[in-house]
Formats: C-alpha cells, structure tokens, sequence
C-alpha cells in the first residue's frame, strides 16, 4: 500500500472541494420466477437450508441447465423499461473458484448481453446512461462461524445453496453519476422501475437488489475519469450514500497528499462508516470468459418481444410527467415524487378527474395518505374526491378534514358519516359569531390591531376561534366572518 | 454361450416371447463377468442387486403380457462417467471414488424404458481423457484379443466388456473418438452419433460441445438397436436436436446401391498398411454392392487433432472446476478453502486430467485467448466446411478408425502426444458435430482387429448405417467379437 | 509466443485451476504443456482470415424451458456426498480470498 492511500485511510474528513465525484453503480436485481433460472427449483427466500436445490443448481457431475423463459422475459422487460436496445445474447462462463459458486464458474453474459444502451431518467430530469443489462445466476450464501461472523476471522464457514441459480440482472450504468446524492436518487428510481415491471421485489434488506459502487473523483473542470474503486457491501440506500461520501473524500485526500489513487475493490464497513481495501493474496483476476458450450444463443423474436412488453405498466418518470401536467405547480416536484414513489399518483389522478382540486388532492396524498401508503393504495378515488370536496367547500375544516382521512385509511367508511360520527358537522355561524365575540372581548388589544389595519394579527385570532371551538370552526369561514366585523 | 455372443437382438427377442427369462439373461452376463473381469477389469463397479430387481420386473411385464421393450432383458453395461443412482459413479478418478450420484442420466432412464437391464459400470480413462483406459484410477483395462495390448480409450472398458462376451451391447460417450477407438482396437461396432441426437443429461462433462453417448455392440444391427433405444430430443439437455431418434435399423437391408462413397485420401498416408487396407477393401466391398466410391482430399480435417487438443481442453478446464472438495468426493483438508481445493485437486486428479485443466486454462486465459482458443474455433470452421464440401457430391465418407492396431500397455504412456494421435481420424467429426462409426474390418498385425470409419454429414445416421451395414457384410468374421479368452501373446 | 512455458508461468496457471503442484511437477509440466503448444502451433499460423469462430456444432437458438417447479431433491440426498456438514450446511474451512 502506498504512503498516499494510507493518509487517505486516515484523513478522509476534508471534503471534496475543488473535486468533482464521479459514479458508476452495478445493480444486481433477482427476478420475481417461480423457479430458479436453469432449473425447476422454487426461486423463493427463506427455505431452510440446502432444500431448494438439484442436480443442475447444485451443478452436480452430468447435469444441464435449460433456460427459464419467464426469467428471458422479465430481463427484456427491464431493458425495454430503461429504453434499452434488446439484442441477439449469448451465455458466457465466468470462471473462478468460490465455495458459494457450485460449478466453480457462474454462467452470466459477456460480450453479447441481451440488453444495451438505455437510459434511466432521475426525478428533476437528468439521465443516466445504461451500458448493460444482462441475465446471470446468482450464488449460493455462505455463512461464516467464529470469529464474530468476520470472514477472514471466521474458524470454517457454512454454505447454503439455496439461492444459487437464482436468476440476476445486473444492470451496469454508465459513470454519469454526479455524488451521493444522485447516486441514492438513481438506486431508489431504478427499484421503483424494477417494481413497476414486476420483474423484482426490489427488497434491498432480503438482497432482492444488491448494489456495488465505482467511485473516482477528479479535478473540477476536467474531462477523463480518475481511477476508481469499487465498493462493496452496500446494503440499503444509507450505506450508499454514506460509502460513497467517504470513498470520495478518501480519494480526494490520497490526491491532496500526492499520492494515486490505486484501483481496487473495497469493502464498506456500515459499523465503522468506512472502506477497506479487499485486495487478497489471489493474483488479479482472470475469469477465462468463454461461451457456454451448454446454452444456445438468445435471440429477440417476436413473441418473446410481445411477451415481455406485454401490459407494461406507465413508468415512474412518465407518472411523474402526468402528475406535474395536472397539478401544474413547479414547487411540488417533491410531493409529486413521492406520490410517485408510493404509487399514489393514480390515486390522486383519479380524485382531480371525479372534480377534486388536484393540488389540494396531491398535498394530502403526499402529507398524510403518504404515512400509511399501504392502505392509502387501497382506498376509493370516489371517497377520497368527497373528502377533498368537503374541505374545499369549507364544510370540514383542514384538520377536520385530516382526522377523517386517517379515519378512512384505518377503517374505510364514508367521509360525511365518519365527519358526523367524529362532531365535524360544520359549525353553525350564530355559533361562530358567538364565539367570536368571546374572542374579542377577551383580547382588546390585538382586536384593535386587527381593526387599526394589522393583518398579522388576524392569525393569532383565527387560532384563538379555533381553539375555542376544538377546531370545529373552519379556517375560510373564520376569515370570512373576522373581515366583514373589521369592515 | 455367453450373452454377447447371442447378440442383443436374439436375446430380446427371445425374452419377449417368453422363451428365456431375464434373470437367466443377466445370471450369464454376471457369470462371464465374475470369469473374465479379474484379468482384463473393464468394470469399476457392479449394479447386480439393481440388476436382478429390473430383470425380475421384465420378467413379471412378460409373464403379465406386458411387451418391456425392444431390448427387454438385454444386459448392459454403462461407461462409468453416466450417471447412475444404482451404482457409484467415478469417472474413474480418485476424486469421485464413492459418489453415487442422487440421478439417472436420461439414458439411464431410457434404456429402462426400453427393457434394458445395466449391470454395472465400465472403466475409463480417467474424466475420458485418454486413448488407452490407462490414465484410470482403478488400473487399466485391457485388450481380450490381447492381454498385453490397450483396449483402446476413452470408452475402453466398455469396448473390452463386450468384445469379451461380458455384455452384448455397452454405452460409452465419445468427445474425440473414445467410443470409435477402442471398439476399432476391439473388434467391436462403436457409434458416435450427430451431437444433439442423444441427451447428455447425466454425462460427467468432458468437452461439453464435443461429448456425445454412443452404443457399442457387436454388429450393426444391435447397436441400431440400442441408437434407437437412447436417441431423441431431451429437454433437460439444451443442445438436444428436436428431431426424433433415426430410425437406423430400417436401412440395413437396403444394400449400397446409388450411394456415394468418398475415401478420405489425406488419412490413408497417416496410417499403418493394415489400416488403410481395410479402407481400401470396404471401399472394394461398396462398390462390388453397386456404390460409387471416388477419394476425396479434405486436408482440413489433419489440422482437426491441433483445434481438438485447445477446444476440449479449455472446455474441460472449466467443467472439472467443480471438483474442489467441498459438494461430493474427495477432500483433503486444510486450514482454509484456498489450500483445501488445491490439494484436493492435487490428490484426486491423475497426470492426464491435470496436464489437460492446466492445458485449457492457459489457452483460455488474458492474452492468450485470441491466439489460441479463438484461433482454434476457426479452424473448427474449417473443418466443418471442407465436410461440407465433400458432402455436396458423396453420402457417406470411408476412413481408417485409427492410425493402427491396438498398441502394447505402458507403450505411449509416457508421451502424451504420442497417445493423443491415436485420435487423429475420429477427431473431426466431434469437431463437426457428425455422426461416425467404427465397423470392425479384418485383421492387422499381431492378429488383432483392424476397423473401418464410415462417417456421415449432420443427421446422416441412416445413410451411414446403410453403408455400414454394407461393410459388415464384407467383413471378415474373425475380426468380430466376442474373442474367447486367449491371454497375452 | 514462442509456445515455450516457463516453470513461472506453469505455477500462475496451476494457481488459476486450483491445483497445488510441486517445483518438480512444475517443471515437468512446463516441458509437456510447452511440447503439445508447439505440436498445436500449426493452428497459430493457419490462415483464418474472415472465418467465423464455431462453439457449438450446431446454430440452435432460444431454447427454453417453462417457469414451472419441478421437485428438488431430499436434503439427506443432497449432503449424502459432502465431505462434511453441519446443520444441513456444507462446512469449508475459512475462506481467505473474498467473493470476486
């Protein structure tokens, strides 16, 4: 190890100022089969172990992978999902020797991957290039004993063939990646276009969808890429970011003190909130790629095109488009990308098209239907839209109207009966006007402001109202009646 | 008389009417293997408890009025790299010793559809890595015409069991001759079918795109028989041709008139006189039974045998990678995975097999890929086409089987390349992907066996068995097994 | 490339194909391995210009199987053959070089 990288172990705490960070991430996706992706074992998580497995996934001496169809459709569907272009592929073997590997060499694609050269677009726009796409297998799982579970420290460890022969995607974007930040944003909209499809779960904590990151920096302003590391062990979006904040000023520092930035893998430690380096004693290696004698080439026909377009659901960016075009307010693109997110956009579409107000509709989707966005998936557009109309109506008052939502999301039910039930009926205006003039005797002072032209004032009133009638007064009507007394 | 020597056919038949039962059948088969096994060891293992139960269901299916099949109460013996649950399977390599493995390849399970009966398991040079069934863990097999000679390899074992009247018919799989081989230095019938004809689901993978089962039988028409019994398309096998299994055993009455013979020429110079007499006299026979012989120059298929030894050695790098200690077979321990694989790979691979993995991960590894590997795979173009050329005017081709005679043991042992031109005329139809087979001819120096190769184009096993059955016709009868036992000479 | 390997090279590849070989072995199999390249150079110097690699002997295509469950095997058979288990695991000593 260089004197260089060892001052960046330690000293990654200068930021990145003057550097600009550059990222390429390669997201492994298991697919939603019923079997694994060469054999008719169940593709399903948390068997015990060593029960879901056969001759061929366990890669017995004699046995034989076939392909499994639906896997072949759902990797297209992702490549046409990321505007890939869907090729002729063909199977390689990716040979090197690994206890969780049963062949000792993984079948995956090379030079001929099924898909190529797509794009995913962020929220806010920007779009990351997609070199691949392609179908490999995934491995079985290791488990180490001793040593705190720590591989190198481990006294043996224990394999799990299991997932091995679970169909993968692994999509590799190109490094147009800018920081940490872009970096979850990109991780987060992919999973959502995975999910969308039906092709994953996307469930990162059971590694449904597994990420490793390249990370180089180089002078701001500069056009060629630094040299990058990978970065394993990246298990949730917060490990991303973090992994990547640190990696980056690592590099950053390695460069500071003169020294180069050596291309290796390295291992994010969640615990530590750093990245070692992964270099073993096994020279670089060499795969020795070369085609699957057992596989024949994967060809794009038609029916298999039509099957995997098929139903393709609008996608993220697309409801995303549609959701801004109805609300038509540039300062909503974060509710409008977690409605998205949360798969309430139809909700609130639905609600503006039975005559709801589409801003109010997407505020409360993304405020309150957002915290329980199971159920909020599952209520009526109907009953939503008559929500929102009572409140627009100034008959339920805004935290009204907020109480009897989360009174349909918990039981379901009709939003007028659920008002009455609740005592939200409006309140009468001789009441209103009663109140109020309780309000004003008690507090001359600030109704003498209010009167002398002080509308700041008009405020703290409406809280007093409020809170005098338990906020059974509405908000508009309050303002109503505080203006025509002043007039 | 031992099974063998009744032929399959006869035997089936005479099951089938009830005539004999199986029980009988394989009692002899294991009679005359428990006789001549110990001196020449074709078997590494015996499935007899196995055996006698499936003898005894074909024998309950006959007595019901159940037909068992077309080869009810045939015994047969199985090249010991197909995997069976009745017996171990070894490859006979230290490193499976022991492994019975949880299934039957789908040959397995056709040949009992067939009412076939497997008595047990045949040696091999080890991983099929050889010309000899020398390179076995368990010893070699040797020659019945000749104790002292080599059976011939990779199926070597398979060959001798029915050379020697053990077993009248036998698999064994071929990836550059090793079923054609040894039944040529046996006096036996060896057929390498059109790769994809026959599943190789269950095969121990050698050199996968190259690897194809065959029968091995003492006539023509038997190991029709048995072709027809374990050919057809397998969806557990991708590479598996979607066509039906060749229904060779019409064709063999149709005698040789209006076919087109080609002598391959380029072979005749590369082989001994007893050899490409043979040849030149089937030819004779052809053409007396009204075919057309012409010589065809394919000299193409001489670079055949340099294309084979990069192909199928990279290709075996990669599938032997799997035996590292750690699912099934042997292990050495270690203090770590690492150490652990290495020394297990050490200890449980012969000289041959490590000489071939070593071979193919170079040729397959950065910067030499290109020159070698890639640079192979285009010479395996050429081959296919200069076939192809030769095709366009002929139905069938005419060559030696092998360079000679069966060789003495220990006589090229210790030069690998030496052993490895034993293959030279067997290896481009693997390369191909074509069908060949050995006829056994006459008989050459020493008194031994000399074989004739009729080769044929993709899914020309009809013609080829048509022409071969021709040949047969012409042989002469000494050259044929089952030998009664005679020692060494 | 001559086709010439030496005892170096011999060692890399052995450690590629995981197998643990002496110095002797070594330089033994430097002389065999070098005698096959060079038998097999003839290939090297065959004009190919233009001719496509073969890999399969036959231009099959989209061959594909059902995503339908067939059974798996019984756990006792898949350990059967396993030099050491533990807790319906395959038990390997430690592992030194990380997942690639």
């Amino acid at each position: 190890m260089s004197g260089g990288a060892r001052a960046g172990e330690d000293a990654a705490i200068e930021g990145v100022a003057g550097y600009e960070v550059v990222v390429g991430l390669e997201v492994h996706c298991e697919l939603s089969t019923a079997t694994k992706l060469f054999c008719g074992c169940a593709n399903a998580f948390g068997a015990p172990p060593n029960t879901q497995v056969c001759p061929v996934c366990l890669g017995l001496p004699g046995s034989l992978p076939v392909l499994n169809r639906r896997a072949v459709e759902l990797a297209m569907r992702i490549g046409s999902a990321l505007h890939c272009e869907i090729r002729p592929s063909t199977f390689h073997r990716k040979n090197y020797f690994y206890p969780d590997m049963p062949k000792d060499y993984q079948i995956s694609q090379y030079d001929e991957p099924v898909n190529a050269d797509g794009y995913l677009e962020l929220p806010g726009g920007a779009r990351v290039g997609i070199e691949r796409a392609h179908i490999e297998e995934d491995t079985g799982k290791t488990t180490h004993v001793g040593g705190g579970g720590r591989i190198h420290d481990a006294d043996h460890s224990l394999v799990d063939y299991n997932r091995a022969g679970v169909p993968l995607v692994e999509i590799v974007s190109r490094p147009d990646i800018r920081g940490a930040e872009q970096a979850r944003s990109y991780v987060s909209e992919l999973r959502a276009v995975l999910v969308a499809t039906g092709a994953s779960d996307g469930r990162m904590e059971e590694g449904s969808l597994r990420v490793d990151a390249n990370v180089s920096v180089r002078r701001e302003g500069s056009e060629g890429l630094g040299t990058r590391c990978e970065v394993k062990n990246l298990n949730s979006l917060r490990s991303l970011g973090r992994a990547i904040d640190f990696e980056a000023e690592r590099q950053v520092a390695v460069l500071r003190s003169g020294g180069r930035v050596v291309q290796e893998t390295r291992h994010w430690d969640e615990d530590e909130g750093r990245t070692s380096s992964m270099r073993s004693k096994e020279e670089a290696n060499d795969y020795r790629y070369f085609a699957e004698p057992d596989l024949v080439p994967l060809v794009p026909d038609e029916e298999l095109l039509e099957r995997a377009t098929r139903a393709m659901p609008v996608l993220p960016a697309a409801r995303r488009v549609r959701l801004s075009a109805l609300v038509g307010d540039d300062t909503a693109a974060d509710q409008v990308t977690t409605v998205v997110d949360l798969g309430l956009d139809d909700l609130v579409v639905a609600a503006a098209a039975l005559g709801a107000d589409a801003s109010l509709a997407l505020r409360r989707a993304a405020n309150e239907a957002a915290q329980r966005p199971e159920q909020a998936r599952r209520i009526d557009a109907g009953v939503f839209a008559r929500l929102l109309s009572l409140e627009s109506a100034g008959t339920l008052s805004a935290t009204q109207s907020k109480a009897v939502l989360a009174e349909v999301l918990e039981s379901g039910g009709d939003p007028e009966e659920i008002a009455r039930r609740l005592g939200f009926e409006a309140l009468p205006a001789a009441e209103l006007e009663a109140v109020l003039d309780e309000v004003v005797a008690s507090h001359p002072a600030e109704w003498e402001r209010y009167v002398g032209g002080d509308d700041k004032v008009a405020q703290l009133l409406t809280g007093l109202v409020m809170r005098a009638t338990r906020g059974r007064a509405n908000g508009k009507a309050v303002a109503a009646a505080l203006a025509s007394r002043r007039a | 008389m031992t099974p063998a020597a009744s032929g399959a056919l006869a035997l089936a038949a005479q099951v089938r009417a009830g005539e004999r039962s199986a029980a009988s059948v394989l009692e002899e088969s294991l009679a005359a293997i428990r006789g001549r096994d110990p001196e020449l060891h074709c078997f590494n293992a015996l499935a007899d408890a196995h055996a006698r139960e499936r003898a005894d269901e074909v024998d309950r299916l006959v007595a019901s009025g159940t037909d068992p099949g077309p080869l009810a109460g045939v015994p047969v013996a199985l090249k010991d790299n197909i995997c069976t649950r009745s017996a171990p399977t070894t490859c006979s390599s230290r490193i499976l010793a022991g492994w019975t493995p949880p299934y039957d390849a789908t040959v397995v399970s056709r040949l009992a559809a067939a009412g076939a009966v497997v008595v047990g398991k045949t040696n091999l040079d080890e991983f099929a890595m050889g010309s000899s069934t020398e390179n076995s863990a368990t010893g070699p097999t040797r020659n019945p015409w000749d104790t002292g000679r080599v059976p011939g390899g990779s199926s070597g074992g398979s060959a001798a069991a029915v050379a020697a009247g053990m077993v009248p018919v036998a698999l064994g799989s071929d990836t550059g001759g090793s079923i054609r081989q040894p039944a040529a230095l046996c006096g036996v019938v060896g057929v390498k079918p059109t790769y994809g004809v026959v599943s190789r689901y269950g095969l121990v993978a050698f050199a996968s795109s190259l690897d194809q089962i065959g029968p091995l039988a003492t006539t023509v028409a038997e190991a029709a028989a048995v072709l027809e019994a374990i050919a057809g398309h397998d969806d557990r096998d991708s590479t598996s041709l979607e066509q039906a299994a060749p229904r060779c055993s019409e064709v063999l009455d149709d005698g040789a008139r209006g076919l087109r013979v080609g002598v391959v020429a380029d072979f005749l110079a590369d082989a001994s006189p007893d050899c490409t007499g043979a040849v030149r006299a089937a030819a004779d026979v052809l053409a007396g039974h009204g075919a057309s012989v012409e010589e065809v120059a394919l000299p193409e298929l001489l670079h055949g045998l340099s294309a084979y030894y990069l192909i199928a050695p990279a290709e075996a790098s990669s599938n032997l990678a799997r035996y590292d200690g750690v699912r099934y077979g042997l292990r050495v321990d270690a203090p770590d995975v690492e150490t652990m694989n290495g020394r297990t790979r050490a200890a449980g691979f012969g000289p041959e097999v490590k000489r071939r993995v070593m071979l193919g991960t170079y040729v397959l590894s950065a910067g030499y890929y290109d020159a070698y590997y890639a640079q192979a795979q285009r010479v395996r173009t050429l081959v296919a086409r200069a076939f192809a050329r030769a095709y366009a005017g002929v139905d069938v081709l005419l060559a030696p089987t092998t360079p000679s005679v069966a060789f003495p043991l220990g006589s090229k042992t210790s030069d690998p390349l030496e052993m490895y031109l034993a293959d030279l005329f067997t290896i481009p139809s693997n390369l191909a992907g074509h069908p060949a087979m050995s006829v056994p001819f006459a008989l050459g120096e020493g008194g031994m066996p000399v074989g004739v190769q009729v080769l044929a184009p993709a899914l020309g096993e009809r013609a080829m068995f048509r022409a071969a059955a021709v040949v047969e016709s012409g042989a002469d009868p000494r050259a044929r097994g089952p030998v009664p036992a005679r020692g060494a000479r | 490339m001559s086709g010439q390997l030496s005892t170096e090279e011999v060692a890399h590849i052995a450690r590629l194909a995981r197998l643990e070989i002496t110095e002797e072995e070594s330089a033994t199999y430097a002389g065999q391995l070098s005698a096959i390249l060079e038998h097999v150079d003839a290939v090297r110097r065959l004009d190919t210009a233009g001719v496509p690699p073969t890999s399969h002997a036959f231009e099959l295509r989209n061959v594909l199987r059902a995503d339908e469950p067939r059974p798996c095997l019984e756990r006792d058979e898949v350990l059967a053959g396993a030099p050491r288990a533990e807790d319906g695991r395959f038990l390997v000593p430690r592992i030194l070089g990380e997942e690639p």
